[in-house]
């Protein structure tokens, strides 16, 4: 009895002692990999305080208010003022459509007020747009 | 082991035929016996101790050797414990109130030499100079070949910079890495940030420390570790800060003033929402401090915090709401004002020895602002009851507000207060207090009477406070400044839609020699706006500020810091989501008031 014990125990010393082996060489892999990542994330922190130092330096109010001056024309932005604030009631509402003579109970088919037929049988407005039925007023930004 | 019997048979048969006692024998066998347990326990117990010696010494030894390990290499970071932010955490930005940053930090290289590597001196100095136009090649190379080993070149430089000491290629050029405070807003809120600078500078890396302003109150905090670089939120609106430089500029400029403040807090919270000093400077590039002359003419001199002046008749009102807190009086009760009033050897004039007497409503001598009915009004109140009051409302003490130069800025108190000081302090003369003192005290009369105190740091609600006059008093208070708008001193500080109300105050300024300037002035217009709820206090301050555009050069505050504090606000308040709103007309409560 005594030897197979002895010779059990002298096999699980063996056997820690590769585990114990294999886990310090996983541990130093971890390690070296954390240090890869941190180091990693530390350049793209890095990184991204410039980005966000940078992000400032051009929104600074000083240069958005020049930039608006120069682009005046293009933008025409004014300083916020007291008089730019509205009345909800001042704002028109899109008129609701009126209900075509032909409609059914079930809703299937409105009409706006100019008689188009809006719904799921309308055509796309984009549609018009792609057949080259394009309004002369909207410029076209590529 | 054997053991001897306590009486051997053949020794006791012997004994006993000598003759002998054979309990001696038994005797004699029990203190061998003894003494040989005890040889046996003292050897173990040596054994022991020997074991015990060995174990602690070199548990000493190891610990003492891991402390001289740990003393003579080179720190290093945890390599495994490292949480998220601590990767890679420098000094902790500042943002405004809605995360856009103030101050925050930039990598960049110091150049720093060594001259013993060096292969060609001269050629190096050249170089360097010529890169860098404020080097003197000469004295560079002087100090290159002084026979030192370690010389700092410079402490920043920008990467075009970098790459052109690179080009150099002299191995005795070395570049260490260094974070660097960025202020991206240049000088907006430069009062407020300060600045910073390198502390302790090593070749890897530097302290950044601050050296005025907020960055260096809350230095420790900023450079704490254990916040792991947590931006820190201040109660400032970069938009709202931007709008009131722009505005308080043009009108500096256009008030000839050589200094202006304006200070803009949220009388609810205590939050300052803006803070500017002008002329000011830009923080990424502090300028030297005056090393002699007067430092409030230097552009670091922060004139809404450290800037202490007379100011003025803003201060009417605190008596006039003393005196209805009191019970004294009423906004209708009439006192004397009868223009000039004799104390003593002193003479109470009002402005352009008018005379608005002889007899004035309470609620008159502050809009008409007679220094007379308020000097008369301090009398009734007393010396001792002025200075309790005047002391809740923070006038006898340092402001709180979390600038490093705040400390510093004492209000000038008279040592003796006597009536002549009763009478002067009640229209802002003869003790001297910052905007900021100013900007406090109003906001504890626009937050229905409860003290308020300003601070530069986000509050996320409104600070109960403890109350310092009746609700009731502020708001007739409020219904007089209101009424210095409407029909009084500051007509053109009316901003339709949001019923400013406030107090002018033009104040001489004191010579250095004793004595008061006559064509020196400070002007300041302290507001509250909506009259109706009050929500915001505005201080406007200008230095020397002159209107030439009539025929006489006007210095009245109501020609000159009204006007500015009113487009201040007209350009403000929508940027605060404030709508114009039309003002409830005259009745009710006010009404009741009056009789």
């Amino acid at each position: 009895m005594r030897p197979i014990l002895y010779a059990l125990s002298f096999l699980a010393v063996m056997g820690l002692a590769f585990w114990a082996y294999r886990e310090n060489y996983a541990t130093q892999n971890s390690l070296r990999n954390v240090e890869e990542l941190q180091a990693e994330i530390a350049t793209l922190r890095e990184a991204l305080a410039v980005q966000r130092a940078e992000w400032a330096y051009l929104n600074r109010p000083d240069r958005l208010r020049e930039l608006s001056t120069i682009n005046f024309d293009r933008l025409g932005l004014f300083p916020l003022e007291p008089t730019q604030f509205g009345q909800i009631g001042l704002v028109s509402y899109p008129v609701p459509p009126a209900l075509a003579p032909d409609d059914t109970p079930d809703g299937t088919g409105t009409a706006d007020r100019s008689g188009t037929l809006t719904g799921p049988d309308a055509p796309e407005p984009d549609s018009a747009k792609a057949e080259g039925n394009v309004n002369p007023q909207v410029e076209q930004v590529p | 082991m054997i053991r001897t019997p306590l009486r051997p048979l053949a020794r006791i048969l012997s004994a006993r035929a000598r003759g002998e006692n054979p309990d001696s024998i038994e005797r004699e066998n029990i203190r061998l016996r003894q003494e040989k347990t005890r040889d046996r326990a003292r050897a173990r117990a040596e054994g022991r101790l020997l074991l015990l010696g060995i174990a602690f010494t070199i548990a000493f030894t190891v610990i003492g050797g891991r402390m001289g390990l740990l003393a003579a290499t080179e720190p290093s970071e945890p390599r495994s414990a490292a949480s998220g932010a601590q990767i890679l955490a420098g000094r902790a930005d500042l943002t405004d109130r809605n995360g856009r940053i103030l101050a925050t930090n930039l990598l960049t290289h110091s150049l720093y030499a060594q001259p013993k590597d060096m292969v060609d001196p001269a050629r190096v100095a050249r170089e360097l100079a010529r890169i860098f136009p404020d080097l003197d090649a000469r004295l560079l190379l002087a100090r290159f070949t002084d026979g030192r080993s370690f010389m700092w070149v410079r402490r920043t430089l920008s990467p075009e910079q970098m790459q052109a000491v690179h080009d150099i290629g002299d191995p005795g050029l070395l570049f260490g890495p260094r974070e660097m405070r960025l202020y991206p807003n240049g000088r907006l809120a430069a009062h407020v940030l300060g600045g910073a600078s390198f502390g302790t500078e090593g070749v890897h890396s530097a302290e950044v420390i601050g050296t005025a302003g907020i960055e260096k109150y809350l230095d420790a905090q900023l450079r704490d570790p254990a916040l792991e670089g947590r931006p820190v939120a201040l109660s400032l609106d970069l938009t709202v800060q931007a709008t009131t430089q722009e505005v308080l500029e043009a009108g500096m400029k256009m008030m000839n003033a050589k200094g202006a403040a304006a200070i803009l807090l949220d009388v609810h919270t205590g939050e300052i929402l803006s803070l500017v000093s002008l002329p000011d400077f830009d923080p990424n590039d502090r300028p030297q401090a005056l090393a002699k002359g007067d430092p409030a003419d230097s552009p670091l001199f922060n004139r809404a915090v450290q800037g202490v002046y007379e100011l003025g008749s803003t201060f009417k009102i605190f008596a006039a709401a003393q005196a209805l807190d009191l019970g004294l009086l009423e906004p209708s009760s009439m006192v004397d004002a009868d223009a000039p009033m004799v104390w003593g050897k002193h003479r109470i004039k009002e402005f352009e020895n008018r005379n608005y007497g002889p007899l004035l409503s309470v609620r008159d001598v502050i809009v008409k602002s007679s220094n007379v009915g308020v000097a008369n009004i301090a009398l009734m109140i007393g010396a001792v009851r002025q200075q309790a009051f005047l002391k809740s409302l923070g006038f006898f003490g340092p402001t709180p507000v979390e600038l490093v130069e705040a400390a510093g800025a004492k209000p000038l108190i008279p040592k003796r207060w006597a009536e002549i000081v009763t009478i002067t302090a009640s229209y802002g003369h003869g003790m001297s207090a910052s905007p900021m003192h100013l900007a406090a005290a109003y906001a504890a009369i626009a937050n229905g009477g409860k003290a308020v105190r300003p601070t530069l740091l986000r509050v996320d609600r409104p600070q109960d406070y403890p109350a310092v006059m009746s609700g009731d008093t502020a708001v007739k208070a409020i219904d007089m400044l209101r009424g210095v708008v409407t029909e009084g001193t500051a007509s053109l500080g009316d901003v339709e839609g949001y019923q400013v109300g406030g107090k002018t105050g033009t104040a001489d300024k004191p010579k250095a020699t004793g004595g008061y300037y006559h064509d020196k002035v400070i002007n300041t217009f302290a507001s509250l706006f909506p009259a109706s709820n009050p929500e915001y206090v505005l201080i406007v301050t200008l230095d020397e500020p002159v209107e030439t555009t009539g025929p006489i050069p006007r210095r009245t505050a109501g020609w000159t810091a009204v006007p500015v504090a009113a487009e201040i606000i007209r350009r403000v308040a929508p940027l605060l989501g404030m709508r114009p709103t039309i003002e409830p007309a005259a009745s009710g409560a006010v009404t009741l008031i009056r009789n």
